[in-house]
């Protein structure tokens, strides 16, 4: 059993992960606010929680999720089955985004801001936070399916995305303007540790099982799209919402 | 992270056990090993767990108390929105520099180029373009500029180089503005864009504080596609065609 080596790598990476920004923490602390040694400890202490968090839940993804979503984008792609790899390719893209951990970091922050700036009620708070996860979740899922048929009739990317971001500029005026920047960085959020890795090999694998498609021109662009799609979305909520 | 948030880890991470069993029992396939995979999804649970609360005890208030302090004519002089750009441009590059996606994104560019982009000059690419972003990000919410007007202005900036760039490198420069944005980088760009919003009298938390993660996811795509310009016209230049 070589569990010690198993659990180390994974330490190992998350640390390479966190070290350049604790490096220009350190560096403005220390250079320029003057803090201590001491105290610069004590601050990178409250940081090895999330260190252990990310290594952990890295390792998680690598022995479970990530073998296992990886054969089951490969079966789904192979049965052939436009309707089911459709079916699939949603409820990952929904469940990834839901799992995914940056996502309820920053769900949960906005809520508390809207409450202290008095935008909602203290009550509310714990529901808007899981509304605005939902509602990113979703349209991650109707990003990977239009990802998947994209793939499968060789649409062009860029007409989409800019296509996307045409809608984005009509949408913004129609959704309240306190929402918009919430909405433009769910983007960003969505695509981070688990739902990069798992699309991706699901566009790789639908484009080299697919005739006159490139893995590499076609299977990428997934990311594009679970970037895109959540902006739309989140704005229509503000708007359903007001 | 308080006991009662527990039962909202196991909630998150569900959907993709529930989604993992049914695709394994419709394709009639068998995991590996089911008990690796019941392993990584209590690594995954007690993972997200801690890295939640590290955020809450560590990040967030990390993020806040140094843009309080770059907000501090005491630390930074009268104008310290030099150091503010400086910081925010040095935590981009910081943050993306070592993530593992874009060095897999940098290897593939690699190669759909025929070694005309390299890996590297692509990771040096991407960062530059997220420092940048961040730093223009942290101007916009210092001078008080229209979120949607940057955002917007700057996808008809990729508008534009989409129309003038190497085919081959469209999706894979759309797909990097996702990548960059990983698990740490998110929370604490929303906890930088909140404490500025919170130090700037006239701002609103809500309103004024996000928008650094859509900046961050932007400008890379801005980057790659002039990088990929910038590479086509020297070669243009050192080997004209015969």
């Amino acid at each position: 059993m070589k569990a010690p080596a198993a659990l180390l790598r994974p330490l190992a990476e998350a640390a390479r992960d966190l070290a350049p920004i604790a490096f220009v923490v350190a560096a403005f602390e220390l250079g320029l606010f003057g803090t201590s040694w001491r105290e610069l400890l004590g601050l990178f202490a409250s940081l090895v929680p999330v260190w252990l968090g990310l290594a952990l839940f890295i390792r998680g993804l690598a022995i479970g999720v990530f073998p296992a979503g990886e054969a089951l984008a490969e079966g789904f792609v192979r049965r052939g089955r436009l309707a089911a790899l459709l079916v699939f390719a949603f409820l990952l893209g929904f469940a990834t985004t839901i799992a995914e951990p940056a996502l309820a970091a920053v769900a949960g922050k906005a809520a508390e801001v809207a409450v202290q700036g008095g935008r909602i009620a203290p009550a509310e708070g714990h529901r808007f936070a899981l509304e605005l996860r939902l509602v990113v979740a979703f349209s991650v899922g109707a990003a990977i399916v239009v990802g998947v048929l994209r793939v499968f009739f060789g649409w062009p990317l860029a007409w989409i995305v800019l296509g996307g971001y045409l809608l984005v500029a009509a949408v913004t005026p129609l959704a309240p303007p306190a929402i918009v920047g919430v909405a433009y960085d769910a983007g960003g959020v969505t695509t981070s540790t688990i739902t990069v890795p798992l699309v991706t090999a699901l566009g790789v694998g639908l484009a080299s099982n697919i005739e006159g498609r490139s893995p590499l021109v076609d299977g990428f662009g997934m990311i594009a799209l679970a970037s895109l799609f959540p902006v739309l979305f989140v704005l229509l909520y503000g708007a359903a919402r007001a | 992270m308080s006991a009662a948030a527990w039962p909202d880890v196991l909630r998150d991470v569900a959907p993709i056990a529930l989604l993992l069993v049914a695709g394994f029992a419709w394709l009639r396939l068998r995991p590996h090993s089911a008990g690796r995979l019941a392993r990584g999804f209590l690594y995954m649970a007690l993972g997200m767990g801690l890295f939640l609360a590290g955020l809450e005890e560590g990040v967030f208030p990390l993020g806040e108390a140094m843009a309080r302090r770059l907000t501090d004519p005491a630390h930074v002089g009268a104008d310290g929105r030099l150091w503010i750009y400086l910081f925010g441009f040095a935590i981009g590059i910081a943050t993306t520099i070592a993530e593992p996606a874009l060095i897999a994104v940098g290897m593939k560019a690699e190669e759909v180029s025929k070694g005309a982009l390299s890996a590297w000059g692509l990771r040096w690419a991407v960062a530059v373009g997220v420092g940048s972003g961040v730093a223009l990000g942290c101007h916009r919410l210092l001078a008080g500029g229209s979120l949607v007007a940057w955002i917007l202005g700057a996808y008809a900036v990729v508008l534009a180089q989409t129309l003038a760039a190497p085919r081959a490198i469209v999706p894979i420069a759309y797909d990097s503005g996702g990548v960059t944005t990983s698990t740490v980088t998110v929370p604490l760009l929303a906890a930088l864009g909140i404490g500025l919003a919170k130090a700037i009298p006239g701002r609103d938390p809500f309103v004024d504080g996000f928008g650094l993660i859509a900046f961050a996811s932007v400008f890379p795509i801005i980057a790659v596609l002039g990088y990929a310009q910038l590479a086509a016209l020297l070669r243009g230049r050192q080997a004209p065609p015969a």
